[in-house]
């Protein structure tokens, strides 16, 4: 993927000559290792900082809400999935963006680099599909498939669905990928076991938001748990005030999410966040035959009415 | 998320079903009650006076 850069920087710099766009959207290096950070070109300059490795996790479409400039964006498979979302729900217009398509073969979870090494990492470079780190006394070359964040694992549209540009070749979409294995097991756990589990992923939770400011669904102009008045939830560290957080957060994505994983990434305790929504996801897809993200034809299940709409928890 | 079944129920009832509108709150009731108090999802209030020595 390390190659994509010359052509997107070409790209880059092109639209913004030719005044097709007012910015680019795309990735600098972080200031720390594997936190690649947004970064908006408006210049010929401003593109050479771009760069483009398995550090790209952030989706950027985050950056698009109520935009009202041309711009350019680079897209993932999951940012262009989110892209259709914002266009459906009108939160940008698709002649307004110029969208550059750059074909995924997944993102790295710093979680799981973090968690294998007691001392600072210093420096994460990456080569023909082997990651190597370095810290203080370490130097590690590892497999990028075995540090690869979940979402990407089971990721089946890595080619971005809608594009004006692509920064590379298409690249093989996976198949026979089983996605919801860990949502089932949950869904096979007695409702006590469920309580308890729950309890377990969200016990380090420390309220920070972090995945809801990461995620591009999140744009409400007063998010339900910043409102005081009415105050829908507690504003506390109690139990019952985060898992309300978290549960009611998941089903504001219910339909919407595309699993891009932005929240997980962005969460500083590295909590599995992700498997609420992946539930949703399921339930999208098993109920309404819906996948988010995918076709600005159709409207969501969540605003649609059909009078043969699933609804037998209903007596 | 780990609430006991029947603890949450759904159901259509027209306005002019009065009647099911009866029938329903009252097996609901009747059904919760014979479930017990509510133990999920509860928040305790801290306790606040009981915690402070006073001097």
């Amino acid at each position: 993927m390390l190659s994509y850069i010359d052509k997107i920087k070409e790209i880059s710099t092109r639209l913004l000559k030719e005044c097709q766009v007012e910015m680019v959207i795309g990735f600098r290096k972080g200031t720390v290792p594997m936190m690649n950070e947004p970064h908006f070109a408006k210049s010929a300059e401003d593109v050479q900082k771009f760069v483009w490795d398995s550090n790209c996790g952030i989706n950027l479409c985050n950056y698009l809400t109520n935009r009202r400039e041309k711009i350019g964006i680079l897209a993932k498979g999951c940012d262009s999935r989110n892209i259709v979302t914002h266009i459906i729900e009108n939160k940008i217009k698709r002649d307004q963006i110029v969208i550059i398509g750059v074909p995924c073969k997944g993102m790295i979870d710093r979680h799981k680099i973090e968690a294998m090494f007691d001392t600072e990492i210093e420096a994460v470079s990456e080569a023909d599909g082997q990651i190597n780190i370095k810290g203080d006394g370490v130097d590690k070359t590892i497999d990028k498939k075995d540090v690869l964040q979940q979402n990407c694992t089971i990721c089946t549209h890595r080619n971005p669905v809608i594009y004006d540009e692509l920064a590379a070749d298409l690249v093989q979409e996976q198949t026979d990928v089983d996605k919801y294995e860990d949502v089932r097991r949950i869904e096979d756990m007695t409702p006590p076991e469920k309580w308890g589990y729950f309890e377990d992923l969200l016990s380090t939770c420390i309220r920070c938001y972090a995945c809801r400011n990461a995620c591009p669904l999140c744009y409400c102009p007063t998010c339900f748990v910043d409102e005081s008045q009415p105050q829908w939830v507690g504003k506390s560290q109690d139990p019952t005030d985060i898992r309300t957080f978290h549960f009611l957060r998941a089903y504001h994505c219910a339909g919407r999410c595309t699993d891009c994983g932005a929240c997980e990434r962005a969460c500083p305790m590295g909590i599995k966040v992700r498997i609420l929504t992946k539930k949703l996801e399921k339930d999208c897809f098993e109920l309404f035959d819906w996948e988010s993200g995918l076709t600005l034809e159709k409207r969501p299940p969540l605003d649609t009415y059909r009078p043969d709409d699933p609804d037998g928890f209903i007596k | 998320m780990g609430t006991e079944p029947g603890r949450l129920q759904f159901f259509w009832v027209s306005s002019a079903e009065s009647t099911k509108f009866v029938k329903v709150v009252t097996e609901v009731t009747h059904a919760i009650k014979a479930l017990g108090p509510n133990k999920t999802l509860v928040k305790t209030m801290p306790k606040v006076a009981e915690d402070v020595e006073l001097h």
